[in-house]
């Protein structure tokens, strides 16, 4: 695969001659496979699994170290009154942050990630980026979550966008030798058609993600099932190729449970069960866990759950 | 001659402002009183009693918030509008019920008043219910009713209507937000009373009416950890028992059945069992070392 990005004519010509995506038919798929009925066993393993792939994410400007702290705790101890919950995977903020929540969370196994790069518009400098990810890293971050340079992609400038993702990606490493995971985030609510969505997959996976990540969660149009089973199409073909297995992250817009479960039915339908793990597949979100919990004393207790029986975030 | 088909009315739940059929599909046959079938309606399931609850939820938020007087208004408008509707409610009534015509109106008339008589009370049972406190210190103490939250209601079985309206009105009135379960045999005015309140500002989400088996929604409503109160009037001695049981586990409010004649001037019972009083003391007179000139 090395020639395809020898120049930008090269990678240009690739990312063009990916097949077109059939809207109406991949819709149609991701809308079929979400009426899969899941009940009793399969659903409270659904539910914990969710839980287990969430990235607990804060992304405000208004966030405080207390915020943080708090969203930390509940991250180790989701449902104070059940210790048998699982953790979630990780928690998500801003670079600043890092430092508070890497202190909240250590000795545990759940991950701090970090946006970086100007999240969420892109628009900065590349060393200004690149700053901001070591800092991040330095900080004690184990994951980076860039957001790819949007304005670049769409001017068909993308073998820049491509040079940006493999310095982010060296950026990421730390002295000891170790890496920092690298999600990559497409903003797919602004690459306009799906063709762009595939095109924007491979060439972040061709850069070296870790993970490709629909969304920053800021605009209007964020994770969808459609958008979020073509980029696991585009994991199941490159791993096929290449043999590396790449990770997805759905971003935004996941509230509810069964929203939630129709994803996890997206993932084992078209990548199999081999990512079915917080290893290959997060969710970006906040609210939707207060919802997983809420279902989880349902099934436990037999008895709906209200929000007043899960914190206020 | 006229061969013309009549139209049948399919009899839908009204949920969150809406008009959904069962999310389970189901219908039962609802017959008059001599047996003759009447309608299919909804055979509701334990997942629409979930759904009428989180939209009671979303609604609660803006209808407690809403002025006492503007709440007054809203209710008014129920009974402006059922007033339009008066001769297809006394149809529906005399059918469920087996009464004549003119007792069927009596009490259509009767539900109509008892909602002009609930609309007057929102602005002014504060007054009854509150007030301030004489106390032993520097404190200025009031008290003042406030609504208890979502109150889920098992609708009287005989009195498909009055009893009906004499169950939902008091607890909207308070500014809660409710669920109820028509009447098993005689769901159809309750039904028809969606279309009404649909029409009459009344935001969606504030009344949500189910109909079908009491004895198979209501233990979930009951033992739901987001209902604030429970309203058994027509819930049979054995099953109430278990409802009792199943609201206690989170310290829920409950009306137990008791024998009621709907048609008898209602007092403020109903409305103040679904109040809570709410306390508060502010600090008058000298506060600091030096006293303060308040």
């Amino acid at each position: 695969m090395a020639d395809v990005t020898a120049s930008d004519g090269a990678l240009r010509r690739f990312l063009h001659g990916l097949p077109g995506v059939d809207p109406v038919g991949l819709e149609g798929r991701a809308a079929a496979l979400g009426t899969r009925s899941i009940k009793t066993t399969a659903k409270a393993y659904a539910i914990d699994l969710a839980i287990s792939m969430i990235d607990l994410t804060t992304l405000e400007g208004a966030d405080t170290p207390g915020k943080v702290r708090a969203l930390c705790a509940k991250a180790l101890n989701p449902d104070p009154t059940d210790r048998g919950t699982p953790r979630t995977a990780a928690v998500c903020v801003y670079p600043d942050m890092v430092a508070t929540a890497a202190e909240a969370v250590r000795g545990s196994d759940v991950k701090v990630a970090s946006v970086a790069t100007a999240f969420p518009a892109g628009r900065a400098a590349l060393p200004v980026k690149l700053a901001d990810t070591k800092d991040a890293v330095a900080a004690g971050a184990h994951e980076i979550d860039m957001v790819i340079d949007r304005g670049a992609f769409l001017a068909g400038h993308y073998l820049k966008v491509y040079e940006e993702i493999k310095a982010v990606k060296d950026a990421c490493r730390r002295e000891d030798g170790t890496a920092a995971r690298l999600k990559v985030i497409f903003e797919t609510g602004e690459l306009s058609t799906y063709d762009n969505i595939r095109r924007a997959s491979w060439l972040g996976m061709l850069a070296g993600a870790d993970f490709i990540k629909t969304s920053t969660g800021k605009v209007a149009v964020n994770a969808t099932p459609a958008n979020t089973l073509l980029m696991l199409e585009a994991v199941r073909d490159f791993h096929a190729l290449t043999g590396v297995q790449v990770g997805v992250k759905p971003a935004g817009g996941i509230r509810t449970t069964k929203d939630a479960l129709k994803f996890l039915v997206l993932v084992n339908e078209t990548v199999g069960e081999q990512w079915l793990t917080n290893e290959w597949f997060r969710f970006g979100a906040s609210s939707l866990l207060n919802d997983l919990l809420m279902q989880r004393q349902k099934l436990s207790t037999g008895r709906y759950s209200g929000p007043d029986y899960v914190t206020v975030d | 001659m006229s061969d013309r088909l009549s139209v049948l009315k399919t009899y839908k739940l009204f949920v969150g402002g809406k008009f959904p059929r069962s999310e389970s599909g189901r219908v039962y046959e609802v017959t008059d009183s001599k047996g003759n079938w009447l309608a299919n309606a909804p055979l509701s399931s334990r997942k629409d009693a979930r759904d009428a609850v989180v939209a009671a939820r979303k609604a609660f938020g803006a209808w407690s918030g809403a002025t006492a007087y503007n709440r007054g208004q809203v209710l008014y408008r129920v009974a402006e509008m059922l007033e339009g509707r008066r001769d297809q409610f006394v149809a529906e009534v005399a059918d469920a019920e087996g009464l004549s015509k003119a007792k069927a109106a009596a009490q259509v008339d009767a539900a109509i008043d008892r909602w002009v008589w609930y609309a007057g009370w929102t602005d002014k049972i504060a007054q009854i219910a509150g007030g301030t406190n004489p106390v032993a210190g520097p404190f200025f103490n009031v008290s003042s009713p406030e609504p208890t939250g979502v109150v889920a209601v098992v609708a009287p079985q005989e009195s498909s209507f009055l009893g009906l309206v004499s169950v939902i009105a008091p607890v909207i009135a308070g500014g809660n937000a409710v669920v109820v379960v028509a009447s098993e045999k005689a769901p159809l005015p309750a039904l028809s009373l969606g279309e009404v309140l649909a029409t009459s500002d009344v935001p969606g989400g504030v009344v949500n009416i189910l109909s079908g088996r009491a004895a198979e929604i209501f233990p979930s409503l009951a033992a739901h950890q987001d209902v604030n109160a429970v309203d058994l009037a027509g819930a049979g001695a054995e099953l109430a028992k278990e409802l009792e049981v199943a609201a206690a586990d989170n310290l829920k409010r409950v009306v137990r059945p008791q024998p009621v004649d709907w048609s008898a001037d209602p007092g403020t019972k109903r409305l103040m069992a679904f109040l809570e009083t709410k306390t508060v003391w502010h600090p008058t007179g000298s506060l600091g070392a030096g006293g303060s000139s308040y």
